[in-house]
């Protein structure tokens, strides 16, 4: 497992992750380490326990093992900012909120409805501009495409400027173009702020394309490393044979 | 209040604006219909129509209960019934054990039924029709008063609130990781669209004040482009709205409610023309 950590900000490092609801173990023992920079893919069949594990890191659900995060001195940091980017979801597109008022509301207590919003407080310009999209600020959220919303979800993820990056299977359903455009402004976010990213996704040649490491799991670890082992693995092959992928 | 009457005298050049009962109304409504356009944003948003409904007929069961246990002012115990079943209907539709629609219609009916029965032992339910298309012009000044004290503080309660309940009516997964505690924030959004919806109940009446919450709202989201657009234009027509209705109810003798409503119909009307029209 490589430790080096180019740019010291911090190490992720999940030790003994289980999740078990009921009599069923959804994740056993899951042990990996995510270093600054690196963007760690999460890839499995449906209902390996991707998701699942996105909640245990965000403390969302009970979790047995431990999630801790390391500074560049070694010294392990309590609580860190975590940016979370949902999966496409669906919502009520007729209602009236602009991708600024959206924004505004995230990062403050001062409501949007009386105050209105205000692209150049709150750094939602900055943020929307990091997430490749400072043209929508003006836009309402239900007319934006599927890549479009999941820009301005990255940009909401990005204040206060988090220290780990989560994305849950940011990018089904939304074109290619949509998806190269948010892979940019990821590669960018990555080389500037040297963040970790973790990403589930299912589209396995974009994995291939843009991640450094991946994460094959079924309940259990199967196989880590990095991306172009992970997909030369018998386990790989074994996982998605039926679907007959092909790179 | 004698400064306050003498304003109203001068903004609004009516002959009817002499009475004081009529002044009294007025305030009543100018009161009312904000907190009802403000909490009705969200209800439209969050698809509530149905569950605000059924907090107005929870009122008979509120009646009723106060009646049994001896409560002397039926407000307490209307809203203490309200906020409550507000709440169970929250948790219910959280465990998502049933879906919502079924969960809300199973305690509205209920609610109903239960008020009903008590309320007509021994044939008394007359007494108590009152409530069903109330009346505004019997408001009294410390009604007045209350209404005032109920508009400053779900207020303020609904500025902490808003941002929060704006994520939350996005994605709740994501306000979850922006760590709201969604369950706490939709309690007390419960609770406070319950207590207006009560207070309200006595002076536009149960059959109505449903359509006063959702209506408004509804027609400015037709036409509005941000979130303060859609706010300031559903208080704006729940106002307007709400004095023109009381003025022509007492020009042509009918229940100030249903002219009120009547108003907020026309306008979501004309709302909808307009967004069709783009």
């Amino acid at each position: 497992m490589p430790t080096n950590n180019g740019c010291g900000l911090c190490k992720v490092c999940v030790s003994h992750l289980s999740v078990v609801r009921g009599n069923e173990t959804i994740l056993n023992d899951i042990s990996f380490n995510i270093n600054c920079g690196e963007l760690t893919a999460i890839i499995g069949i449906n209902g390996a326990g991707k998701t699942t594990l996105l909640r245990a890191m965000l403390g969302e659900i009970k979790h047995e093992g431990n999630v801790s995060f390391e500074g560049h001195d070694g010294l392990v940091l309590s609580k860190i900012t975590i940016g979370y980017v949902p999966q496409q979801f669906s919502f009520d597109k007729s209602s009236p909120v602009r991708v600024s008022d959206f924004l505004t509301a995230s990062r403050t207590n001062r409501p949007v409805s009386f105050f209105g919003s205000n692209s150049s407080k709150y750094n939602v310009h900055e943020s929307l501009k990091q997430a490749g999209s400072a043209e929508l600020a003006g836009k309402m959220l239900g007319d934006l495409s599927g890549g479009e919303l999941q820009r301005v979800m990255l940009a909401q993820a990005l204040y206060p400027v988090p220290e780990l990056l989560i994305l849950d299977e940011p990018l089904s359903g939304v074109d290619h173009a949509g998806c190269e455009q948010f892979y940019d402004s990821i590669e960018n976010l990555r080389k500037n702020y040297h963040m970790p990213v973790i990403m589930v996704s299912h589209d396995l040649q974009l994995v291939n394309q843009y991640a450094d490491k991946t994460l094959l799991i079924n309940r259990d670890l199967l196989f880590q490393g990095k991306t172009s082992h992970v997909f030369a693995s018998r386990q790989f092959e074994q996982t998605f044979k039926s679907g007959g992928f092909k790179l | 209040m004698n400064t306050i009457y003498m304003f109203l005298e001068t903004f609004f050049p009516f002959d009817i604006i002499q009475y004081d009962f009529m002044k009294k109304a007025l305030l009543g409504i100018i009161m009312i219909t904000p907190l009802l356009g403000m909490l009705g944003t969200m209800a439209v948003n969050n698809k509530m129509a149905f569950f605000s409904d059924a907090l107005g007929h929870s009122a008979f069961t509120g009646i009723a209960l106060g009646v049994l246990f001896g409560v002397k002012n039926d407000l307490i115990s209307m809203i203490a019934f309200a906020v409550l079943l507000a709440l169970i209907i929250t948790r219910v539709k959280s465990s998502k054990a049933a879906s919502a629609d079924t969960v809300i219609g199973v305690f509205s009916s209920t609610s109903i039924a239960l008020g009903l029965v008590v309320l007509s032992i021994g044939g008394r339910f007359s007494s108590y029709s009152q409530y069903l298309i109330g009346d505004i012009l019997s408001i009294t000044s410390t009604d007045i008063l209350v209404l005032f004290i109920c508009l400053i503080a779900v207020t303020i309660i609904w500025g902490l609130i808003y941002n929060k309940l704006l994520i939350i009516s996005v994605n709740e997964d994501l306000a979850k990781s922006r760590g709201i505690n969604s369950m706490l924030i939709e309690n007390i959004f419960v609770v406070l669209v319950a207590l207006v919806v009560i207070l309200s109940i006595k002076w536009i009446g149960i059959l109505l004040i449903n359509s006063l919450l959702i209506l408004p709202a509804a027609s400015a989201r037709n036409i509005s482009k941000s979130s303060r657009q859609y706010m300031v234009l559903s208080v704006l027509i729940a106002l307007v709205c709400g004095i023109a209705g009381l003025i022509t109810s007492f020009y042509i003798n009918t229940s100030a409610g249903a002219t009120i409503v009547l108003y907020c119909s026309c306008v979501y009307l004309i709302t909808y023309i307009m967004r069709n029209k783009k």
